[in-house]
């Protein structure tokens, strides 16, 4: 997975709450793999209208954010269906962060695993970031995840991310050769619970 | 003297493998259920040139992709059919038991997961749904998961996980002749909000839960979820018990009563403490429905749609001016005003039996006024609502009787709201576009999905009630 340190660039706001994964990644795209070209249909039903044209005023049709690498929104961004796809999406289109005062928990934990970063501000902080963005297109957002801040303008704000979390992205851990690597201790759980709870194993063949 | 512990903490230290010194903990999973859409998973898995860590712990269905009407087999769409082949393949190629498209069991993986008694009080269990926090209803600890995670839990059995906040909602007091487990949910969302109980697993409790029947917890449990909960969940108890006692992969004859046993004691302690309480007068629940795009834009029937001209807060009236716009509802006007266009009752929140049987209870005798599908939980669930003659009632108030799988809930299998139509749903998500590009969905219960078809409108159930048996 790729390491997440520091990341500079184009931030697009999106001031709604509650954009949740079916929005990030309409479901009938959930059949395609993400050799398809998943980033290109990234929020596809708010980008693009029934007949296909764009939709002038949704911030990431907008020439300044097309290609954002931060997304900045309100509350609750990512809620929903747990399909990581939508994180896949949002990678793909090349986003690295979304700044935002809450998360959806499963798409946190998607992100996570994506090389991601979810940064939490408040609610007050988020708006003040979209406004600036708002007048301002242009300017560029720097992100630190060392330092846990956020810099927009001539404002720093720090921003909270769980500890274990800003670990796995600072270093790109890969959870799998992790888990491996206590092999014996769960091999050592799963013999003494299978005495201690004998009724958690399904039937045989019923 | 332990100090007194949470249910939560209880099913936790039962599956902690390790913590770390970061406070990150490795649990044993004891259930994983997969269905079509954990095609990226087995492929990680391919990638990787591994094998299934334990396939008698796995389970699959065919659920999100399958059609409810034509032919089951030839499935039209060739995309769709591609989506269900893989998902017998990938169980077949790793040995994992399918509840397939021909197999009496199919249905909803939330559904057939509790129906086949996989699901057990004081299990761990995962799925990469995020429905997943339905089997909390019997007691165990269930959540969904993405799609690394679905790769992690086949290859090791195991999830990393992080202690969650504890939060307890309490809803006492007798609730009101046709009020149900979906109502008494729709008014915690409303209450806490979308993210009201993110990073919490909630527990509910009270009596107004303890009155509840499974299929009224499982509806409880499923849309904890749309609250931001990890998980939700019921304590174990007589209703549970003789729920589970006979199911099919439940534990029979002395390890059964061994197994009670153990599950009675999967209680909170009476001292034990929550990080967040929230409580609900159980009598004050009227019928509910959604008026907006958030399932916690939720109001009691008799109520009316918000006006963003009366709202002090900017961004608040831009969000509901937003939502209004999208629902094509004129501000403050009365939730019984609004007329629909189709009714759809199924999916993992309310296909149940007992959840047929209320809407059936409204419909007898009556007429829908709009178009509608009604698809049962589980084929098992369709076939017992057939002895029961549920399926007549349906069909001659003229709505449509299909086949079990997700259906109109996810808007991928050919069951879909058209662009603008709107939609009495019992489903768990009214988002923009959820059953359908450009659909508008009303969440409710069953009985007020019958209500809103027979009225044309949506509709207070209560009349309809009166002189009936429910």
């Amino acid at each position: 997975m790729e390491k997440f340190v520091k990341l500079t660039g184009s931030a697009c706001p999106i001031d709604q709450s509650n954009v949740n994964t079916d929005q990030i990644l309409p479901a009938r795209y959930l059949k395609w793999t993400r050799a398809m070209g998943i980033g290109k249909v990234l929020f596809h039903d708010l980008r693009f209208d029934a007949e296909g044209n764009e939709r002038p005023e949704f911030p990431i049709n907008k020439p300044a954010w097309r290609n954002p690498k931060i997304i900045v929104a309100a509350r609750n961004f990512g809620c929903g269906s747990s399909r990581e796809a939508a994180v896949y999406a949002l990678c793909d289109h090349g986003v690295r962060c979304v700044i935002a005062p809450s998360f959806g928990d499963i798409f946190s934990g998607n992100a996570v695993q994506n090389g991601l970063l979810t940064a939490t501000v408040t609610d007050e902080e988020a708006s003040e970031i979209i406004d600036a963005l708002t007048a301002n297109p242009e300017l560029p957002v720097a992100v630190d995840l060392e330092q846990q801040t956020v810099v927009c303008g001539n404002r720093t704000y720090a921003f909270a991310i769980d500890p274990v979390r800003r670990t796995r992205l600072l270093n790109g851990w890969d959870d799998i050769a992790l888990t491996e690597s206590y092999r014996d201790k769960i091999a050592a759980f799963k013999s003494k619970d299978q005495t201690k709870r004998p009724w958690a194993i399904p039937a045989a063949n019923p | 003297m332990t100090a007194p512990q949470t249910l939560v903490d209880k099913l936790w230290s039962a599956h902690e493998i390790l913590r770390r010194d970061d406070g990150e903990s490795l649990l044993w999973v004891d259930r994983h259920y997969v269905h079509e859409g954990s095609f990226h998973a087995f492929n990680k898995l391919s990638e990787r040139g591994v094998t299934v860590a334990e396939p008698g712990l796995t389970f699959g269905v065919a659920d999100h992709y399958v059609p409810t009407r034509g032919s089951r087999r030839d499935i039209a769409n060739p995309e769709i059919a591609r989506m269900v082949r893989q998902v017998e393949e990938n169980t077949a190629k790793h040995n994992i038991r399918l509840f397939g498209l021909d197999d009496p069991g199919q249905g909803i993986v939330h559904v057939v997961g509790p129906e086949k008694g996989l699901t057990l009080p004081g299990l761990l269990i995962v799925c990469g749904d995020s429905h997943t926090s339905t089997h909390g209803a019997l007691g165990a600890y269930a959540f969904g998961i993405g799609a690394s995670e679905v790769a992690h839990v086949l290859m090791t059995q195991t999830i990393w996980q992080k202690k969650p906040r504890r939060m307890r909602v309490t809803v006492d007091g007798a609730t009101a002749p046709g009020i149900s487990g979906k109502d008494i949910v729709l008014a915690i969302i409303a209450h806490i909000g979308a993210d009201g109980a993110t990073g919490c697993a909630v527990e509910f409790s009270g009596s107004a839960i303890r009155a509840l029947s499974i299929e009224g917890r499982l509806t409880l449990c499923n849309m904890s979820i749309e609250a931001g909960a990890r998980c939700g969940m019921v304590a174990p108890d007589q209703t549970t018990f003789s729920y589970l006692k006979g199911r099919p992969y439940a534990p029979a004859g002395a390890a059964f009563d061994a197994a009670v046993e153990e599950w009675s004691m999967l209680k909170s302690d009476p001292d034990a403490a929550f990080e967040e309480e929230v409580t609900l007068d159980g009598r004050r629940i009227a019928p509910v429905v959604t008026w907006g795009t958030s399932p916690e834009d939720a109001l009691p029937i008799d109520a009316s749609v918000p006006d963003p001209s009366s709202e002090a807060d900017e961004n608040r009236a831009k969000y509901l001016r937003d939502a209004l716009d999208y629902m094509g509802i004129a501000p403050g006007k009365r939730l019984t005003d609004i007329a629909i266009d189709r009714v759809f009752i199924g999916s993992c929140t309310n296909a149940r039996i007992e959840d047929l049987r209320a809407a059936a209870a409204v419909l007898a005798g009556r007429t829908s006024k709009v178009p509608g599908l009604v698809s049962a939980g589980s084929t098992p669930i369709k076939r017992q609502a057939e002895e029961e003659g549920l399926d007549r009632i349906f069909r001659e108030a003229g709505l449509d009787w299909g086949e079990s799988g997700c259906s109109m809930c996810v808007g991928i299998n050919g069951d879909l709201v058209a662009a603008g139509e709107r939609c009495a749903s019992t489903t768990n998500r009214n988002f923009r576009g959820r059953q359908g590009p450009g659909a508008r969905t009303h969440l409710m219960s069953p009985a007020m999905v019958a209500a809103a078809a027979v009225a044309g409108r949506l509709a207070d159930v209560r009349p309809l009630l009166a002189g009936r048996k429910v």
